[in-house]
């Protein structure tokens, strides 16, 4: 600042501020700022003004030094400075005026080269079976709804039905009444009524600490369904581990060529027995472990080395535990799962069931209150009881799970609903969302 | 973070082995530093002078890739962000899903009052712990400043919990912020047209504020750079909740790819996400549908990246599921899924008290003992080594069984004929099953409790003590 100024110059450096520029500003003759706009200044302008303004009296001050006024002294007392500041130190903070903009970028991910075996249940009269149509789960290239690569197949439910009366929580009871003793209509019922994709029908009776229902006997039942409905269907033991390969060895028997998927086949039962029924009369398998990854493999293993079932004929059950009773290990043992299966690990890549139903077991799915009186009220029980079983369900087709096997209605037309909108083939309204702060709830 | 073993933190730590941190050494104080387990601060030697500069080097590397974000004060302040991870199986899932409820400035002022009252007050109880919802989210429904204000003011009189100002207007929001300014609320929202004026706010009030650009990530991003630009990070994203068909699908989509990216390293938009159930409110008129849908809408959204979220419904049928998909999600994976097997007194148990077997299956345990010690029943409860396998699976899969039930009994050194006087054990409903083969392989009496522990009292009244065979 040793340069020497005219006042006549005083022009030149304001224009050199570019006070010109700024809105609301004018300069007149004898140096004086006319500042308009009052309580309506937008912060941002005031900002720039008020730097504008300090700069200004600095080349003021400057010029008042070269006419012999200490002027700095005069700053240093006005601000409490112990040294006239330079204009290089004024606060120089960004005020922004323009959005800096930004493009979004991201990428996909590289290490799922892996997809998931296809599988399909149920077989036509071209393929040897009498089912009006069939269903194909697996073969995902990404986790599921992600971008990164489309989902093959949408999710599908198969739901429960029982070969004899059993305990239910009322608000699923309710809905089966009329079919309790009749394992037919009540498949016709989740078929005709509740848009089932399949049924999966429950030999329990046939548990020796139940009826002990002989395996023929049973095999019965299966026909029955097999007549009721041609949606492809699931048929499931008691979980008696010695009598289940007898049980489904004889259903497998009756369903020769329809392509069912048996379940299960576990690592602690003769799960050979069962991988053999499937191979003689054309079926598939349910591999059941319980919430351990590496026990899933050995079984698949097993299934696959051992037994000789082909790929395409595997469906794997690691387990699924309640919504507050586990589900936590469920939904991280299905993702880890999937995610292997994405990056390589042949032993790990099929598409999975769930028994969602499992969700009933839940406390807050069935019970008319809380049994602790601390808990807030728990409301009704009969809205409580199906968003149980959606949301636990739901967590596991975000972990990649495949098919639901299910058993209250509304849970089965709101879990399709979310499943399918997050795979795209739901079509609705557009809403328009940018004033949501304002509606009217 | 920016490394992942602890040899990378142990090189910037002092080397002392001196045990400030409560750990023996210097390395296992960095492996903890690397699972998050304890922060750099615990390590008071680093903060001296002298390792200044390697103290700020490893904070840096130590930072989480979403960075963290406070609302509120005091003991009710919440935090959001700070991931590191996309699967929780990864590490976990750090600072749980922020739930905040509406309330509207042209509400009744009695209503206001009563909704507020009932949303701090709501508690379940879970395993050990009273599951509770956060925050309280003010809309300005009546464009009016003043009204928000005086709405702002009246829920803080009744409530400590965070709050969240929400309107695009920012003269409305500025008077909330004078009424609030001290309890730290988080702004919503800036977008596209209000960005500079409430960007000021934001810097002038020191507060975190949120960023809606719905559907579109580019104007997210710009928003997010600028607003750093202008001097904050305390930024909250939000890219719009659409609530049904492919717009739901699209919303899904935005919210992977926003963490992914953050996680990845893109430190423009590494910010917490806000989630917007509410919309579900726009799609169905039906307040059940739209409790449903909402609570179908948050819980993807607990899974699936939201950090914080504005919620309607406080239906207990919404509440609860949302309560616990947020634990299932933010439980950390490590913790033990067992409690040591054994015996367990609860209460002061005697010789005519009845003796349960469950499993050691953690949450099993911790659900019975909760049921029987809130109703003040004494008694022995057994933990039955199923290898951390609930009742159910583990009858089915074998590792609930008559013999291990003996052998547990047995190993504790608790003799049934002598030490009960009524040589009686009582097995969980699930397992009635094995009633007979726990019969004779204990030549005790064996009673069938009910299938849910919840059940114990009323299953006692009827039941215990046993009538003698
Ligand atoms: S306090 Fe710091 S210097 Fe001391 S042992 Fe722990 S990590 Fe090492």
């Amino acid at each position: 600042m040793t340069k020497k100024m005219k006042l006549s110059q005083l022009g030149d450096i304001l224009q050199d501020l570019d006070v010109e520029s700024l809105e609301g500003v004018t300069v007149e003759g004898d140096i004086e700022l006319n500042i308009t706009g009052g309580g309506g200044l937008n912060p941002a302008l005031a900002y720039a003004l008020g730097n504008e303004i300090s700069q200004i009296s600095l080349h003021m001050a400057n010029i008042g030094r070269m006419l012999g006024f200490p002027a700095e002294q005069l700053f240093a007392s006005a601000f409490g400075l112990g040294e006239m500041p330079q204009a290089g130190q004024l606060p120089t903070s960004p005020k922004i005026q323009e959005l800096l903009a930004s493009k979004f970028e991201v990428a996909k991910v590289d290490n799922w080269k892996n997809p998931i075996q296809e599988v399909t249940l149920g077989a036509t009269s071209g393929d040897g079976g009498s089912r009006k149509s069939t269903v194909t789960i697996g073969g995902e290239n990404a986790l599921p709804y992600y971008f990164d690569a489309e989902m093959p197949h949408r999710n599908y439910v198969t739901m429960d039905v029982f070969d004899m009366p059993i305990g239910m929580a009322k608000a699923v009871k309710g809905n089966y009444e009329d079919v309790i003793n009749d394992p037919a209509e009540w498949a016709k019922k989740v078929v005709r009524d509740f848009n089932a994709d399949m049924v999966t029908i429950h030999l329990i009776s046939t548990d020796p600490l139940i009826n002990d229902t002989p395996a023929k006997e049973a095999a019965k039942v299966v026909e029955d369904v097999l007549q009721a409905v041609d949606v492809p269907i699931v048929i499931g033991g008691s979980g008696n581990p010695e009598k289940d390969p007898e049980v489904l060895e004889k259903a497998a028997e009756v369903a020769e060529g329809e392509r069912v998927l048996l379940a299960s086949a576990s690592l602690n039962l003769d799960y050979e027995r069962i991988a053999k029924a499937a191979m003689d009369y054309g079926h598939n398998v349910l591999s059941w472990t319980q919430l351990e990854i590496n026990a899933q493999k050995e079984l698949n293993r097993k299934l696959m080395k051992q037994c000789n079932v082909p790929r395409e004929r595997i469906v794997m059950d690691p387990t699924t535990a309640a919504l507050g009773y586990g589900l936590d290990y469920a939904y991280t043992n299905m993702e880890r799962i999937r995610l292997a299966g994405l990056m390589g690990d042949d032993e790990l890549t099929f598409p999975m069931s769930s028994g969602t139903t499992n969700a009933w077991g839940a406390r807050e799915a069935w019970m008319v209150s809380s049994p602790l009186n601390q808990d807030s009220d728990w409301g009704p029980r009969e809205y409580r009881g199906p968003i149980w079983e959606i949301v636990t369900g739901l967590a596991l087709s975000l972990a990649g799970n495949d098919m639901f096997m299910m058993m209250h209605p509304t849970s089965v037309q709101v879990l399709k609903e979310i499943t399918q909108t997050l795979y795209g083939s739901i079509e609705s309204e557009e809403i328009d969302i940018t004033n949501w702060i304002g509606a009217e709830v | 973070m920016k490394i992942n073993s602890p040899l990378e933190a142990y090189k910037f730590l002092p080397a002392t082995n001196c045990g400030e941190c409560g750990e023996a050494t210097c390395m296992a104080f960095a492996a903890h530093l690397i699972d998050r387990s304890k922060k750099l601060t615990d390590c008071t030697p680093i903060l001296e002078d002298k390792f200044r500069k390697k103290y700020e080097e490893l904070d840096g590397l130590l930072a989480p890739e979403i960075r963290e974000v406070e609302i509120g004060v005091g003991d009710k302040i919440a935090k959001i962000g700070g991931d590191d991870v996309l699967y929780r199986h990864k590490l976990t899932f750090f600072n749980q899903t922020q739930f905040a409820y509406d309330v509207s400035d042209t509400m009744d002022e009695k209503d206001l009052v009563e909704r507020v009252n009932y949303i701090q007050d709501f508690k379940k109880f879970y395993v050990g712990n009273f599951l509770t919802v956060d925050m309280i989210a003010v809309r300005c429904t009546s464009g009016d400043p003043a009204k928000f204000a005086a709405a702002v003011k009246k829920v803080m009189e009744t409530t400590d919990l965070p709050l969240i100002l929400c309107s695009f207007d920012p003269a409305v929001l500025k008077a909330g912020l004078e009424v609030s300014k001290d309890r730290n609320p988080l702004l919503y929202a800036a977008n596209k047209d209000n960005w500079k004026e409430v960007g000021e706010l934001a810097l002038e009030y020191d507060v975190a504020v949120t960023l809606f650009a719905p559907n579109d990530l580019d104007m997210l991003k710009t928003l997010a750079k600028t607003f750093a630009e202008m001097g904050t990070e305390k930024l909250v994203l939000d890219p719009g909740t659409f609530p049904t068909g492919k717009q739901f699908k699209q919303t899904f989509t935005n919210f992977v790819k926003v963490r992914r990216a953050g996680i990845d390293g893109d430190r423009d938009i590494a910010y917490p996400i806000m989630a917007v159930p509410f919309t579900a409110w726009m799609a169905h008129d039906d307040p059940v549908s739209a409790s449903y849908w909402e609570t179908v809408v948050a819980s993807v959204f607990t899974i699936k990246y939201g950090d914080i979220m504005i919620l309607h419904s406080t239906e207990p049928y919404a509440m609860l599921p949302e309560l616990h998909i947020r634990d299932t999600i933010y439980t950390d994976p490590r913790k033990p899924v067992t409690v040591d097997p054994g015996m367990y007194k609860v209460g002061e148990p005697t010789a005519d008290s009845p003796v349960l077997v469950t499993t050691n299956f953690a949450l099993t345990y911790y659900t019975v003992e909760s049921d029987i010690a809130s109703n003040k029943i004494d008694c022995y409860l057994w933990a039955i080594d199923t290898d951390g396998i609930g009742v159910e699976a583990a009858v089915a899969g074998g590792q609930l069984t008559a013999e291990k039930i003996k052998k547990g009994i047995e190993e504790s050194g608790f003799d049934l004929k002598k030490d009960t006087s009524h040589n009686t054990v009582v097995i969980p409903g699930l397992a009635a099953r094995l009633q007979g083969d726990v019969e004779d392989a204990t030549g005790a009496n064996v009673l069938v409790g009910p299938a849910d522990s919840g059940r114990i009292p009323g299953w006692m009244e009827k039941n215990w003590p046993p009538q003698n065979k």
